[in-house]
């Protein structure tokens, strides 16, 4: 058991500056309007540094610097983008210790987590996406024997990046390593909540990145996202959060007629079939396991398995199985290596949380386990800390219909496979799913019936590149974390060229 | 009775706000991250569409113009067995919604409406 030293403490890994401006066109700058906003860790509720409240001045700065660095940079070969790609991939694992305490210290997640997952995830996208571009190929279509069409991967230009506060390094990356492998040049707001890690990591990487190829604007988001969001000079716009805002984009974007893409959540479903317990082996302990997964990252993943559908043949001893397993996490420091639940990200959610505690007990469902606040000693004390929860209850309550974005599942059982694909579709949402079960056939049929982007079957949480993740329905549009992506970062250009001397004879 | 309720704290804050920004309005959102919370934005500068339910107005003291709360149809579908009231607790928001950079955030607490009011709310 290690606990790493609190930053701002003697010996810590990691130490953060006691402000940051605004990252522009390859040097930090200061607010246009000179305010800076503190920034808490949840940890223990002290603020720890200030950040630059950006404006609509300053993401026009970043938009001419990004503008002003794309002509050069969307010229560089694949290769040159690539080596780029992978020093940043080196420079990010050699310094996964201290970005990991830097990412625990401001979001409230186990640091155990960011050391095996966030940054080791993160190190392997920009490999990917250096690979990728790389092995990218164009297109040749022969249309007759002398014309030929050409089609040419090319970059859309500034793209803006507005990124969520649960991961905050990994999906900075989930997002500029595809941006910046395709050619494009980018401004990026991080989360109000989060913002200090993306400036860790960029103390790390800033000189491998030419001026104006990477600029990241800090602020709220009604006065730094709108304006980049609604920016004319920005060719295309990603997100990830909830469905207003995510509609709000697309009508800005729709002013200007430009593509987006959104990640917008869901509300995933976690199917157990009976003949998972048919032994007590391995792969039943998998299925614990994977149950139990709602409380990773605290519950705070779009796709937290919050909704456990366990068939009736095995309900009434698969639920205490997990009642057990649940009771044995270890919620704790975020900086000890042994917790495996931390802290919430902000008090906002802490006070959501909370708040769906309160409605699903008012609708009836049942409180098997947690469903109340964690009270924490010490230095914790000030912190944001909730006891994984397990409700019972029926598929049309709210708690079964919101995203929480908490330690909180919500349990229900189903009779049949189709009472199963049934309850699992019913939802505005289709990001995530899993299905468990020894029956091949049984696993393959639920997947494909199942209307979300991204099945699991017979595990959950993993999240390597090479697999497409992206929404059904109101999750979204787009698909994130495989080659697919660059497209979403590229335009077509298509030349139709001629090789005959003969002239066409219609005029 | 309105389906839509504002506490006095967050009634104080759409007042500040109103000072700001001029007419506000309320779309309730869902999903990810800061899913489930009520959006704050300058009257009209989200467009309603004809997939949006109304949920209310709420009447602010000082304030002239009521500030409409409105949801997506889809979505009203599984809330609307719950009357819900807008309050105000600290802390960073996100999304656009304009109260963030005041430190705050607004909140939805909800409870259960009874059978006689879900029955006088759906009849009107």
């Amino acid at each position: 058991m290690t606990q790493y030293v609190a930053p701002g403490s003697a010996g810590s890994v990691v130490s953060y500056e006691s402000r940051y401006g605004h990252f522009i066109g390859g040097e930090y700058l200061s607010p246009a309007k000179g305010q800076y906003f503190a920034d808490p860790t949840p940890v223990t509720g002290q603020d720890f540094t200030e950040i630059a409240r950006g404006t609509s001045e300053d993401i026009d700065r970043a938009v001419e610097a990004a503008a002003g660095a794309f002509g050069a940079w969307s010229k560089t070969s694949a290769t040159e983008r690539s080596t780029l790609l992978n020093s940043i991939a080196d420079r990010v694992e050699a310094n996964i210790e201290k970005l990991a305490v830097a990412e625990s210290w401001e979001n409230g997640k186990p640091v155990r987590e960011a050391l095996a997952a966030d940054l080791p995830l993160a190190v392997d996208h920009w490999r990917y996406f250096a690979a990728a571009i790389r092995a990218q190929e164009g297109g040749i279509s022969e249309i007759d024997s002398d014309t030929v069409a050409y089609h040419f991967h090319e970059p859309l230009g500034v793209v803006g990046q507005i990124i969520p506060w649960n991961f905050p390094i990994l999906m900075a990356t989930w997002k500029l390593a595809p941006a910046l492998a395709a050619g494009n040049t980018v401004v990026l707001k991080p989360a109000e909540q989060t913002p200090a890690s993306i400036h860790v990591l960029l103390s790390l990487i800033a000189d491998l990145i030419p001026a104006g190829v990477v600029n990241v604007v800090n602020g709220f988001g009604a006065e730094a996202g709108k304006p980049l969001a609604a920016h004319p000079r920005v060719a295309k716009v990603a997100f990830t959060g909830e469905t207003t805002t995510g509609r709000l984009i697309m009508q800005y974007a729709s002013e200007n007629i430009h593509p987006v893409t959104l990640e917008l959540g869901g509300k995933s479903p976690n199917i157990f079939f009976d003949d998972v317990a048919t032994h007590r082996d391995d792969f039943y302990d998998k299925a614990l396991e994977g149950f139990t997964m709602f409380a990773l990252n605290q519950g705070e993943v779009c796709t937290c398995p919050s909704r456990a559908l366990i068939q009736a043949g095995i309900y009434e001893e698969f639920v205490p199985d997990v009642i057990k397993r649940t009771e044995a996490l270890v919620q704790g420091h975020p900086l000890d290596t042994e917790t495996q639940v931390g802290a919430q990200a902000s008090n906002d959610q802490y006070e959501k949380i909370l708040s769906y505690l309160d409605i699903g007990q008012q609708e009836g469902a049942k409180v098997l386990i947690g469903g109340e606040r964690a009270e924490m000693a010490g230095e914790l004390s000030g912190g944001y800390y909730i006891k994984p929860t397990i409700f019972e209850g029926d598929n049309k309550m709210r708690i079964f219909q919101e995203e929480i974005f908490g330690p909180v599942v919500s349990v229900t059982k189903f009779d049949d496979y189709d009472d199963a694909v049934k309850t699992a579709n019913d939802t505005l949402y289709g990001l995530g799913a899993a299905v468990w079960s020894r029956n091949i056939n049984t696993a393959y049929r639920a997947g494909r019936d199942i209307q979300a982007g991204r099945v699991w079957t017979n595990c959950y949480h993993v999240y390597p590149a090479h697999a497409a993740f992206g929404g059904y329905k109101q999750s979204g549009i787009g698909r994130e974390n495989h080659k697919m992506m660059l497209d979403h970062y590229q335009q077509t250009k298509n030349m139709l060229v001629s090789y005959s001397d003969q002239p066409q004879g219609l005029f | 009775m309105q389906r839509v309720d504002v506490t006095t704290s967050a009634a104080d804050m759409l007042h500040r706000l109103t000072g700001m920004h001029g007419p506000l309005m309320f779309h309730q959102s869902g999903g990810c991250c800061d899913g489930s919370s009520p959006m704050c934005y300058p009257a009209g500068d989200f467009h309603i569409g004809s997939s949006d339910v109304h949920l209310g107005d709420l009447t602010v003291p000082g304030v002239d113009e009521p500030v409409s709360v409105w949801m997506s149809a889809a979505q009203f579908e599984y809330w609307k067995h719950t009357h819900l009231t807008i309050d105000v607790v600290p802390g960073r928001g996100a999304g656009f919604s304009l109260e963030a950079p005041e430190g705050v955030r607004f909140l939805i607490r909800s409870r259960l409406l009874t059978d006689a009011e879900y029955a006088a709310l759906a009849a009107s």
